[in-house]
């Protein structure tokens, strides 16, 4: 039996499970992108039949780090960019749990840019969702890895002289299996991409577009979008690394000439995840470790019998 | 000088087989019935450079490394860097034998292989002239080329150990099974063939009037040989950690490779990541998924856990990390001991310390204060640090196989179940209170694991009201902050409490006078106590380990039971007793200090002489490598 009776539940599952009763109410900013995440979030973990306290969600610090907050499920908000190292040891500490990790651009391809690039490469079953307004809002208005070049700001005051990070490009090189980009202001879209990156068996990572009206109002508003798939314009094979390349290249170029390009830019659904190619080094027990801390039964190895290589 | 004692130095390059062949022989020793210590000192290099190990084995009980020693196998260093290179790194060739003459005791032995080290360089030494005046025996060999002609030139270390044995006139039966356990076929015959013809050449053809003899003793229990990183391990092994997260560094490696190579067997997980700071993170995301997980590292990779660890003091989550001092600031010397980490690892992180340290003093204290940082840390969810050193980590002392013959204990402490749970409080819409300062006993409110059924709840490093939120209210805060720091009075309580110390005591109970140490200098200290005693002066000593929460009562009885007190620590700026000024402040007229920071650990001489330049000839500077700092005020 089971100590983790929430996971796998079979029940119908209703949205407003997923929001917080009584308190807090959202402090993010009207017209924030940050709700377009939490929307789709919430629709889209029903739709993938799961529940909240199947759910762990890890978050950084920032607006978005607020995220599970907002949201009901058993949360960890942690330190500025730390949630990937968080919720991958989660995962492999119990596997079964649903684990989503969540963070700004700063938060991820800034301060924790190194453990974005180990989390895609090992492949954690995880679902990291960036949310990126190409701005540090919470600290009021500093230029951030996405700002464009030329970016002011008052830590920048004649212009970036930086490229921006390019974060679909990077994710690529680094070795995620799945990578999207969608924007608060595609609902349907952004829902479809969560609940596809949490339903992928790997690292899904979706750098999804969140204006600050607040920070970056000279920024656009994301719109108008094109969604990749939709649109007659863009041929490619999503599971064609040089193809997906090519079409991250382009995407992110044209963002700062004002062309919001969204969708599915590489899955990779036949890569095992870390815990798999773990398991099969003979690394990962069978069972879910946190398990066996509650099993009555369980045997559990001695020093004592390790001693013979010292006597 | 006691002549019981065989304190036996061989020393090499890195590279050479000088730990395993040590290895092998210190088990020898002890299967034979001795008791042994060992003492590992060796460069930051992976080929070459001057290293050695040494054994210290003895009829009785040995806690420490002995002052000097009497008996090197100097191997030659066969990756010595080329004479071209001399003006930075010296004759290398020569450095087996020229470094370590200088402590080597009178009435010593010296073997060198003279197949490795030349004539030439042996005379610019002046060999002959310090061996007659400090009465050592000197016996050229050509160890490697005895090696080349009956295996390879490798086996010379075994050739080596042939002739201590022959020296020592040791039986060669323990070594002989050792080497059946360590390899077959033609390297064992090789081998053997080796030992045995350099056994025989010393015995047949070398005439020795040296009285050194290998000690005889004898066991009434069966004994293993292992080291504090062995300890630390078995100890996170019996208190059911089974997650560990870590990146390389010397020497905290150790325990690391320990743990990494028996997990697999033992269903558990080990994990080498980007860098320390998500070492720390994943230790503290696998406790918060419900494993006992661990992480450590060395001075500079420690300063990268400081946020994750202030993360798990302000989410509560249970933690173990272990920090293996060595040499700093900043890289300083990464194979040197010293105990200079200690205000870092006290309070290092952002806001007020709720932690717990213990430092270990012996391979012993290693073993159960880390079973006792996994309990606490778990019954009281709170992160535990074991601080020890590369002393500790590194050195190999014989214990009662029966010590390590306990019960494992994995259970998680302050967690629920699922049924505990919907017992348990929650608010108004189902958010169970994992920080409720309501019904906490002793500061700790009992927590549930991600995915059991009604234990949702928000873990944050910002302050936070009881169901996890966020929350700066005024009241909420204090609240929230005494019920965390209440927890360190009731571990200190709990400790007190407890049967047995994790202070260590020795020496004379009624002595006016006090050494007190802690961590790894502990043996050193207990043994230059013991002789201060033995030679007529009345010395008590006290090892702590318990630096935070401190063991105030028992230190305060300690320093209102003498007049005066010294406190021996390897480090510059005498971090212990600050410590103990800050917690005790009243005693501080009482403290002086004993300084040590070359980057080797104290010998019990050391202790002794700067307890009588301190209590006895005032007037006297120590000679040795250390310093004194007088008392406040003085």
């Amino acid at each position: 039996m089971s100590a983790f009776n929430a996971i796998g539940e079979e029940r119908e599952i209703d949205r407003d499970e997923f929001t917080p009763g009584v308190e807090p109410q959202p402090t993010w900013c009207p017209g924030c992108g940050d709700f377009g995440v939490l929307k789709a979030l919430k629709q889209a973990l029903p739709e993938a039949g799961k529940t909240p306290e199947e759910v762990l969600t890890v978050t950084g610090i920032g607006c978005s780090g607020k995220l599970n907050s907002y949201l009901d499920t058993y949360g960890f908000h942690t330190i500025h960019g730390r949630s990937l190292p968080v919720a991958r040891a989660a995962k492999l500490a119990n596997p079964e749990l649903e684990v989503i990790a969540a963070g700004g651009d700063g938060d991820g391809y800034g301060i924790g840019g190194n453990h974005f690039i180990h989390s895609a490469r090992e492949n954690h079953d995880i679902t990291y969702i960036v949310f990126n307004n190409e701005i540090f809002g919470l600290t009021k208005g500093q230029t951030s890895p996405t700002s464009p070049k030329g970016h002011k700001s008052k830590t920048q005051p004649s212009g970036s002289a930086k490229t921006p990070i390019r974060p679909l490009s990077q994710s690529l090189t680094a070795g995620a299996s799945y990578v999207a980009r969608t924007a608060a202001v595609n609902p349907n879209q952004a829902k479809e991409i969560i609940k596809e990156a949490i339903e992928h068996d790997g690292f899904a990572h979706i750098d999804f577009l969140t204006q600050c009206p607040t920070w970056n109002k000279d920024a656009r508003q994301y719109v108008p979008y094109v969604d990749i798939q939709e649109s007659d314009d863009y041929d490619f094979d999503v599971s064609d690394r040089e193809e997906a390349a090519r079409m991250m290249r382009e995407t992110e170029d044209v963002l700062n000439e004002g062309t919001v390009l969204t969708g599915r830019y590489y899955v990779e659904d036949d890569r095992p995840s870390y815990q798999q190619e773990k398991h099969a080094v003979g690394e990962m027990p069978d069972q879910p470790l946190a398990e066996r801390y509650f099993d009555d039964d369980a045997e559990w190895e001695r020093s004592y019998d390790l001693l013979e290589r010292h006597t | 000088m006691s002549s019981d004692e065989l304190i036996w130095r061989i020393a090499g390059g890195s590279g050479d087989g000088i730990d395993s062949t040590s290895q092998n022989f210190a088990k020898a020793l002890m299967r034979s019935g001795l008791d042994v210590f060992t003492h590992r000192h060796y460069p930051s290099r992976i080929r070459g450079g001057h290293t050695y190990v040494e054994i210290r084995a003895a009829d009785h009980e040995v806690q420490s490394r002995g002052d000097g020693y009497n008996f090197l196998l100097a191997l030659g260093d066969s990756f010595a860097r080329n004479p071209q290179e001399d003006a930075f790194y010296g004759n290398e060739e020569i450095k087996p034998l020229s470094e370590n003459l200088d402590e080597l005791r009178e009435g010593g032995i010296i073997i060198y292989d003279e197949g490795l080290i030349s004539e030439e360089d042996v005379e610019a030494l002046d060999l002959e002239a310090r061996a007659e005046e400090n009465d050592w025996h000197v016996f050229p060999m050509d160890l490697r080329g005895l090696a080349r002609d009956h295996g390879r030139e490798v086996m010379r270390n075994t050739a080596g150990v042939g002739a201590t044995a022959a020296l020592l006139e040791m039986d060669l039966e323990h070594i002989e099974d050792l080497m059946s356990d360590a390899m077959g076929g033609d390297i064992l015959e090789a081998n053997l063939e080796i030992l045995h013809e350099a056994y025989d050449i010393v015995t047949e053809e070398y005439d020795f009037e040296h009285d050194l003899r290998a000690p005889e003793g004898s066991h009434e229990t069966e004994q293993a040989l292992l080291s504090g990183s062995n300890a630390i391990a078995y100890g996170a092994i019996d208190a059911g950690c089974r997650f560990i997260a870590g990146y390389p560094m010397t020497p905290w490696t150790d325990v690391f490779t320990i743990l990494s190579q028996n997990f697999p067997d033992m269903g558990g997980v080990s994990e080498q990541v980007e860098d320390e700071i998500a070492a720390a993170a994943l230790a503290v995301g696998a406790s918060h998924a419900g494993v006992k997980a661990m992480s450590g590292s060395s001075g500079g990779g420690f300063a990268l856990m400081s946020e994750p660890l202030g993360l798990a003091e302000m989410t509560e989550t249970p933690l173990v990390l272990i920090e293996a001092m060595r040499a700093g600031p900043s890289t300083g010397m990464p194979t040197k001991p010293e105990q200079s980490d200690l205000e870092h690892i006290l309070y290092t992180s952002q806001g007020d310390s709720q932690r717990v340290v213990f430092a270990p003093g012996n391979i012993e204290e290693a073993y159960e204060q880390t079973r006792l940082a996994f309990e606490i840390a778990w019954d009281y969810q709170i992160p535990s640090i074991i601080i020890y050193d590369q002393k500790l980590s590194g050195e190999n002392t014989n214990v009662d196989v029966e010590f390590f013959d306990r019960e494992p204990q994995p259970d998680l402490g302050a967690t629920l179940t699922e049924e505990e749970l919907r017992e348990a409080a929650h608010d108004n819409s189902g958010k169970f209170k994992r920080f409720n300062y309501e019904d906490a006993e002793n500061g700790v409110a009992q927590r549930s694991i991600p995915g059991q059924k009604g234990g949702r709840f928000l873990a944050t490093g910002n302050e936070h009201s009881p169901v996890g939120h966020i929350n700066e209210d005024p009241d909420n805060r204090v609240a929230q902050m005494d019920r965390r720091l209440e927890k360190l009075e009731s571990i200190r309580e709990d400790l007190d409490s407890r049967e047995s110390s994790t202070q260590t005591y020795f020496g004379d109970e009624t002595a006016d006078y006090g050494v007190i140490t802690w961590g790894s200098s502990q043996g050193a200290v207990e043994e230059a106590v013991k002789r201060l005693n033995d030679d007529g002066h009345s010395v008590k000593g006290i090892s702590v380990s318990d630096m935070m929460p401190f063991a105030e009562a028992e230190v305060t009885e300690f320093l209102e039971s003498v007049d005066e007190a010294m406190v021996v620590e390897m480090n510059a700026t005498a971090q212990f007793r600050g410590l103990l000024q800050k917690e005790l402040g009243r005693f501080g007229e009482k403290l002086t200090s004993l300084l040590k920071y070359n980057g080797n650990p104290f010998e019990p001489a050391e202790i002794v002489e700067g307890y009588e330049v301190n209590f006895v000839e005032e007037d006297r500077e120590p000679t040795a490598q250390v310093r004194i700092e007088p008392a406040a005020g003085d």
